[in-house]
């Protein structure tokens, strides 16, 4: 088997030296009716033969970068730079463990602490952690967090947050016996969520650009959950909206919780991706997750550890401020090394070119007899009302060749209200004849 | 001239092919960047006067620049690629790249999670005979794939447990966990996170669960055992099911740790010894790379009484067909994640595994608790193993032949670096004084082993002699010396604050 070493040579001269006769010696502890079960599974297989195998299971998909593509709701399709995916191929970053001998891991340290300052500046907050493992995980962690914060037992949840955000978050609290107080879903984007904030909430979570595109001016909210002693969670599912967009922290948000997927990491079927989160420094010790910090060596040399660990599991068990142990290392580092390649000159930028695709898309796609354009705001994605049901016309297009967008029985199934809504993303992958291409399909769809 | 030395350091502080590298931010600049897009339009915005005014303050960097800054970090590393890499309960074990090629097929790497269920029929399929092979392996009827982590996945099975309670009736009632003192701090962690109070077990002088204290602190109240299994003194438990057995009686659930996996699969299914639910750490046991802490994956096998309350989303197949189950039932305890799980690591644990067949996965933990053994029995001249008899797939030892020599643990961790290894872990599990866990893994020759060996009994034999100075000061070849973890925390620095210049 080529990823095994020994030999059965080597496996006699050691069992000699161990002083045992064979090998389920070794395993003596356990039961032995159980021992040497038999399974109903296939044996070994060469490189080829797998490839082959798994090879044909991928070719049954359509890939985004197949034709026309259109689908966001929280996860993207941006372009990743050549040299993201070279280096995180790199053995010393790839088959490395979390740094916690950091002498011999000052490389992942690093990065780590880029990352951190880069999701702080991004986000304007001023303390971020080394990752979470996807955005809706962070979310319930920031939920978690405002409940330690706040000493309160009721969360508030914005009618434009992703449903499968709250719905993990509601996991989560349900288990302590909170409440959880959700708007019904608000395709345009003119709740008033300072009215749903009361003495009793621990936070109230609004997430910009919401689920349908819209942009939330977290500016009021943030006011009226500070005059009540609540904190605000801000979630951003679309990290390159962050370029574009007023910061989390500019509009007062206390907790920042972000998708970084966008960055550097491929759409890749839902995972893995990369959870962001950032605070203020007053709340540094609630947050959950680990943190690297800079110090120095025995020589005086900077270098960089993991710090204030005594929040987590392996040192405080159950006092910890969550049990999140393994991360998104390897995502960060992809978005980190996509992030130095941008800088705030190619983010900017980035930002630009993909509102720039949303506008020509909600354009031509809005000049088509009944459809309408529901927001007033928007960076890269953006809502249609059809005049038919959107998932029956989502599918008609894929078996076209093009991808759509997600139509709102994905997200709110058994939601009549949602039946005829698409929600569309563009980015800077959208090209003028992609745009043609859904536009003419959706028509002939619609007609 | 003088020859180098930390005394009389490099003019640029480089040691060959160690070159020292700042941070990208003080290398960057505010205008540059090192991705080329085509012009951009004046469309005008309609960001509802919501855009960004404010800078980023974030320096780019040229491609070339970015290639050597991450190029540079990448060589201040030690990976499994590099050597052995002994961490106890960790499981560093080899990464083939064969399951990075096939990750990175645009069918599975490029694939929105949202797509229609028609455009994404090949990765259901791989999502249901990963799930497949799961449970057969573990001799479970179903199992939930979205669990990000290890950590998730035992706030999966946990959940599971707490939805079942629930659904009896005696949610009220059931609000205590059992886990044994050498548990991984995540289990406490978690059950907490589930609302639970957690009692500690104690374990008996052989290193296992305290069967008959357990007894004891059984009752109508309690929801749970967490129990490692192999445990985290790499030792199987031998009344694993008089265990399960007492628990079950008791009315409580048995949730396995599967961390430690490695050791058993394709030899005993944990179905088999009463478990009603156990996550599996695909970077672990089914060799998806650790990536410097992560991603992970954490799909967790249910038993039938469990399997009513998993969460969405599932894969189901019906009339030749996949279909993605994401609509909550009446029992389902609820969602874990935005989407369907670790697809990126599913990919790869299945690639190996159908590499490896089940012959080759039998082989695997025979060769692991081969390795383990192999080491426990050479290095016991020399130092002190924490227990008696032979190990599973780690080799377990305190600090008693290091006793009134000066040196600690942390010292002889940090002397491995200078002979160029990775340290095993160290003070854990809690329950043996300065352990020293070391998890050899599959992937290491009898050659390398028995290098290691050497090394480690060379460091031994110099402990004893009264070098304690030489282990203080180690590690001294490493990029970095000790670092000073305690200031790190006392004023914690955490992100690069621009140097503001003054004229």
């Amino acid at each position: 088997m080529r990823y095994l070493p020994l030999n059965d040579a080597d496996r006699s001269a050691m069992l000699k030296t161990i002083g045992a006769a064979k090998i389920d010696d070794l395993f003596d502890d356990v039961p032995a009716d159980v021992l040497n079960a038999s399974f109903d599974l296939p044996t070994h297989a060469g490189e080829l033969e797998v490839e082959r195998a798994l090879g044909a299971m991928a070719a049954k998909n359509r890939a985004a970068g197949d034709g026309p593509f259109f689908i966001g709701g929280g996860a993207y399709k941006h372009h990743i730079p050549a040299t993201v995916d070279h280096i995180i191929q790199r053995s010393e970053f790839l088959t490395a463990y979390t740094p916690y001998q950091p002498e011999i891991a000052q490389g992942t340290l690093q990065y780590l602490f880029e990352f951190q300052t880069q999701v702080a500046a991004l986000s304007g907050m001023e303390v971020a952690n080394a990752s979470m493992y996807d955005g809706s995980t962070g979310c319930a962690e920031a939920a978690l967090m405002a409940r330690r914060i706040t000493k309160r037992k009721k969360a508030v949840l914005s009618g434009g947050l992703h449903p499968h955000y709250g719905a993990v978050t509601r996991t989560n609290l349900e288990l302590l016996k909170d409440e959880v107080v959700a708007a019904p879903a608000d395709v345009s984007g003119s709740e008033d969520m300072t009215a749903m904030i009361d003495d009793e909430t621990a936070c109230v979570i609004v997430q910009t650009p919401d689920v349908f595109g819209n942009i939330r001016d977290l500016a009021p909210i943030a006011e009226v959950a500070h005059a009540k002693g609540a904190v605000l969670v801000a979630v951003v599912t679309e990290a390159v909206s962050l370029g574009g967009l007023k910061s989390p922290g500019e509009m007062g948000a206390d907790i920042f919780v972000g998708e970084g997927q966008s960055l550097g990491n491929g759409l890749g079927f839902g995972g893995p991706y990369v959870g962001l989160f950032a605070t203020r420094q007053k709340y540094l010790r609630q947050m959950p997750g680990r943190l690297c910090g800079e110090t120095t060596d025995a020589d005086g040399k900077r270098g960089f550890v993991l710090t204030l660990s005594t929040r987590e599991q392996h040192i405080r068990r159950d006092k910890a401020t969550s049990n999140i142990c393994t991360n998104s290392g390897l995502c960060v580092l992809a978005f980190t090394i996509h992030m130095t390649l941008l800088g705030q000159a190619g983010l900017r930028k980035l930002a630009l070119l993909n509102h720039q695709a949303a506008c020509k898309t909600a354009d031509a796609l809005s000049a088509i007899n009944g459809v309408e354009v529901i927001n007033k705001a928007y960076f890269n994605e953006f809502t249609l009302r059809l005049p038919k049901n959107a998932s029956d016309v989502v599918d008609k297009l894929a078996a076209q060749g093009a991808l759509a967008g997600v139509p709102g029985g994905r997200l709110w199934p058994g939601d009549p209200g949602a039946e005829n809504l698409l929600i569309v993303a563009a980015s800077e992958c959208t090209t003028d004849v992609d745009i043609e291409t859904f536009a003419a399909k959706l028509r002939g769809a619609l007609s | 001239m003088t020859t180098p030395s930390p005394n009389h350091p490099t003019f640029t502080g480089n040691k060959a092919l160690q070159i020292e590298e700042a941070l990208s931010f003080e290398i960057g600049g505010l205008d540059r960047t090192g991705v080329d897009f085509p012009p951009a339009e004046d469309l005008g915005d309609r960001l509802g006067g919501l855009g960004r005014d404010s800078e980023i303050g974030l320096p780019g960097l040229s491609e070339p620049e970015t290639v050597r800054h991450f190029v540079r970090l990448s060589q201040k590393n030690y990976a499994i690629d590099m050597g052995p890499f002994p961490l106890g309960s960790c499981t560093m074990k080899h990464n083939p790249r064969l399951n990075e090629k096939i990750a990175r097929l645009p069918g599975f790497a490029d694939l929105p999670p949202l797509a229609p269920q028609s455009c994404v029929q090949g990765a259901l399929e791989l999502i249901d005979m990963l799930a497949h092979w799961l449970k057969e392996l573990t001799g479970m009827p179903a199992v939930a794939m979205s669990p990000k982590a290890g950590a998730h996945g035992e706030l999966c099975g946990m959940m599971a447990i707490k939805a079942a309670i629930e659904a009896r009736g005696e949610g009220a009632k059931r609000t205590r966990v059992l886990a044994p003192e050498s548990a991984h701090g995540t289990n406490p962690a978690t059950a907490v996170q589930c609302g639970f109070t957690v009692e500690e077990i104690p374990a008996d002088a052989t290193g296992r669960v305290d069967l008959a204290a357990l007894k004891e602190k059984l009752g109508d109240d309690v929801a749970a055992i967490m129990v490692t299994n192999p445990n985290t003194c790499g030792l199987f438990e031998r009344d694993i099911r008089a265990i399960a057995d007492a628990v079950h009686d008791a009315g409580g659930y048995f949730y396995c740790d599967g961390a430690n996996f490695n050791a058993i699969a394709g030899k005993v299914r944990p179905g088999d010894l009463g478990v009603d639910a156990m996550h599996i750490n695909l970077h672990k046991t089914f060799s998806t790379p650790h990536g410097g802490g992560g991603p992970g994956a954490g799909p967790t096998v249910l038993a039938a009484a469990l399997e009513t309350f998993a969460p969405v989303p599932f894969v189901v197949r019906r009339d030749g067909e996949y279909h993605l189950v994401e609509t909550q039932s009446a029992e389902s305890f609820g969602r874990m994640t935005a989407f369907h799980g670790q697809m990126g690591m599913f990919t790869r644990a299945l690639a190996y595994m159908m590499s490896h067949g089940v012959d080759g996965v039998r082989q695997v933990a025979e060769d692991a608790v081969l390795n383990a053994n192999y080491v426990l029995a050479r290095l016991k001249t020399e130092m002190t193993p924490a227990f008696d008899g032979y190990c599973m797939h780690e080799a377990l030892f305190d600090d008693r032949f290091l006793k009134d020599t000066g040196v600690e643990t942390i010292d002889f961790a940090k002397a491995m670096i200078d002979e160029g290894y990775h340290p095993m872990t160290m003070y854990f599990p809690l329950v043996v004084h300065g352990a020293m866990l070391i998890e050899p893994t599959e992937s290491e020759s009898k050659r390398e082993l028995d290098l290691f060996c050497d090394a480690l009994l060379s460091l031994a034999k110099r402990a004893k002699s009264g070098e304690a100075e030489a282990f203080k000061a180690a590690p001294v070849y490493a990029p970095r010396r000790r670092l000073d973890e305690t200031a790190a925390a006392r004023k914690p620095v955490l992100r690069w604050t621009p140097v503001i210049a003054t004229e």
